[in-house]
């Protein structure tokens, strides 16, 4: 299979996403945020200037604006642009986009993207470095989607874009773009709330997501040259959520290790580890270790941030503490 | 317009008269839990503006939702029913009061968020008009709310974006909080808001406004088909303020009855009719009496057709109260339905 730069991958979906329908509508269209890679979506612009709009500064009005469209059957994609701005709009997409179909008893529904780079990013600070999948997920009423590599932001913007019938949080890193990774997109698409195993490995389950796939990955490669070998799995998205393929792999290993950019308290890793331990302990061999961004607002220098964000390094030392008796 | 006369809006302003009535008498007998809002005052308003609308017209409504879908035509029984929060009602249990809504007559959800309305109501605008619509006029959107909503941040930034893009929206702010003594040209007495008169605020955003006294049909009809009119013809934003006065059983968020009970069409042609202290708004603000004073004072409407009307408005309501509390709770195995796990 070929590789793809991660940001062509992404482009290569929103453009034949809007080829096939003529309802996706892009309400801002920032998806390299402020890399060099933007520059790679400006022909979505120049190829259907009807359907791609620049919103004004409004995060609260234009994500209600994008939920109230998809309410008339438009499936727009509204881009937060970073991940830490959708505070601004919080309301109107966790009391209003997520409760859209319950409320109506299935009358209605908004089938809106929301569209977002989130994670530490070199010198974002404090308010543009969160992680917000866990508030989401804690969010009924959400899809929360987390791309990782190549092939899955293909699939999963495509599923958004085209297939899901409710409110979907898309949430990418700014992190991934320039990445490189296996890409077909004639390939079968994995079905959604189907985790992608990316290695197998009898020694230890680590479950990583989004920009911790890769380090994940980095560090099977340091652990097998120990002779450690490890089964990655990326959920790709965490509403819908796949357990059975994690709880599988730990059938073989009994050791868990979850790797996730969000904070540690109520962070993703966390509800993993809660599920795994609430109703498969009898699987485990060791405590499940998480591996996250501690409790602290992101610094600017970064000597500080590189402190705390979670590397290759301490997934690999996660899996080493997984396998002691 | 669609062929709706003055007696099918008579008969619905009754109708929402008569059901926040057998709501108020249901919630005080505990049929229910919870706070409630009721359209009280204010159903000149709701049906003058909402009887003008196309099938293919959407609105938003608020917490005060009740006079807006029943004008609209939805079935008083769903409504009570969804209301007990029993099954079988518009939502089945899920939404309530609160977040009546009724997609298949175009009210496609529901916010109880003050302000929390503007963006959605913006938006469907926005798909409306990225639809192909046949000839004869735009399709619209009627976004009705409160005066409490010029307070949140929510509005101006709609405001700004129905602006830009040229939304077909019309903003129907139902101010029900300044006494017709206070209603001066250009003063505006509130004390959480110090913006002024709400259509120099919204005129800022280059949207063309107006304001109207909503307590009598005709003149919202009147006033809300020029507006509408405008708004079909070139699809850009217009704000519109109609102005109440709160009824004297009106309190915050558990309405009572007022202090002479219901609603009388007797009283309103009585030769001495009370008007000391409360009984004052009957003939100064309730709109159901304004209107029907004008109705017969036009000869459009005799006194005894207006009784007809009113009785079968009590027997429409009388009719969904016995099926809503005679209809049993959800089944609680339906809890999961609707929802992604």
């Amino acid at each position: 299979m070929s590789q793809s730069l991660y940001a062509m991958a992404k482009h290569a979906a929103l453009e034949n996403s809007m080829a096939e329908s003529t309802d996706v509508y892009l309400l801002g269209w920032l998806f390299g945020g402020i890399t060099e890679h933007q520059s790679v979506f400006s022909s979505l612009q120049q190829k259907y200037p009807d359907r791609v709009w620049n919103p004004p500064s409004s995060e609260l009005g234009m994500a209600g604006v994008a939920v109230g469209a998809a309410l008339q059957g438009l499936r727009p994609v509204f881009d937060v642009i970073t991940a830490s701005f959708s505070f601004q709009a919080f309301a109107q997409i966790v009391n209003e986009a997520a409760n859209v179909r319950y409320m109506s008893a299935g009358r209605s529904s908004a089938p809106v993207t929301f569209h977002m780079l989130g994670g530490i990013r070199a010198a974002g600070g404090a308010q543009h470095s969160q992680r917000l999948e866990s508030m989401f997920w804690n969010t009924p009423g959400l899809e929360v989607l987390l791309p990782g590599t190549p092939q899955d932001v293909y699939e999963l913007a495509r599923y958004a874009l085209l297939e899901s019938e409710d409110p979907t949080v898309f949430i990418d890193h700014p992190l991934l773009l320039g990445t490189w990774g296996e890409f077909d997109p004639h390939r079968e698409p994995l079905q959604i709330g189907k985790a992608r195993v990316l290695r197998e490995g009898g020694d230890a389950t680590v479950v990583a997501t989004s920009i911790m796939v890769l380090r994940t990955l980095e560090a099977a490669e340091r652990l097998a040259q120990k002779g450690i070998e490890i089964t990655v799995i990326d959920p790709r998205s965490v509403v819908p959520f796949d357990l059975d393929t994690i709880v599988e792999s730990l059938g073989r290993t009994g050791r868990l290790v979850v790797a996730d950019e969000t904070n540690m308290s109520c962070g993703v890793a966390g509800e993993i580890i809660a599920r795994v331990v609430t109703e498969h302990m009898h699987l485990m061999k060791a405590p499940p270790v998480r591996v996250t961004t501690p409790d602290v607002p992101v610094p600017y220098s970064p000597a500080l941030e590189a402190a705390l964000t979670p590397s290759a390094t301490e997934v690999q030392q996660a899996v080493e503490t997984a396998l002691r008796e | 317009m669609n062929g709706i006369c003055l007696s099918d809006n008579v008969y619905r302003m009754l109708l929402i008269r008569r059901f926040e009535e057998e709501l108020i008498r249901l919630h005080e007998a505990g049929e229910f839990p919870g706070h409630y809002h009721v359209y009280i005052g204010q159903e000149a308003t709701g049906v003058g503006i909402v009887s003008q609308l196309r099938d293919d017209d959407v609105i938003f409504t608020t917490h005060r939702n009740h006079g807006h879908l029943l004008a609209r035509g939805s079935d008083p029984t769903a409504l009570l029913t969804e209301i007990l929060g029993r099954a079988g009602g518009v939502s089945n249990g899920r939404s309530g009061t609160l977040h009546l809504s009724d997609p298949d007559r175009g009210v496609p959800v529901t916010s109880a968020m003050v302000g929390g309305s503007l963006p959605l109501a913006t938006g469907s605008a926005f798909g409306l008009s990225r639809k192909e619509r046949s000839g004869d006029g735009r399709a619209v959107v009627v976004c009705s709310f409160g005066d409490g909503v010029f307070e949140e941040g929510a509005i101006y930034e709609a405001l700004n974006i129905a602006s830009l893009w040229d939304l077909p929206i019309v903003y129907v702010c139902e101010n029900n909080s300044v006494p017709p003594s206070e209603w001066t040209q250009g003063e505006y007495p509130s004390s959480s808001f110090s913006g002024g008169s709400f259509v120099d605020v919204v005129r800022a955003f280059g949207i063309e406004g107006s304001r109207c006294d909503g307590r009598r049909l005709d003149v919202v009809e009147r006033v809300f088909a020029g507006v509408l009119g405008q708004v079909r013809v070139d699809g850009r934003p217009r704000f519109l303020e109609v102005r109440t006065e709160r009824w004297p059983g009106s309190r915050p968020m558990f309405p009572t009855l007022a202090p002479w009970g219901v609603f009388e069409v007797d009283e309103v042609f009585s030769e001495d009719p009370q008007t000391e202290g409360d009984h004052g708004w009957k003939l100064r603000s309730d709109p159901l009496a304004l209107t029907m004073i004008e109705a017969t004072r036009t000869g459009s409407l005799s006194r005894s057709e207006l009784k007809r009307l009113d009785e079968d408005a009590k027997e429409a309501v009388k009719t969904a109260s016995v099926a809503a509390r005679s209809a049993p709770m959800p089944d609680v195995n339906t809890l999961f339905e609707h929802i992604r796990a």
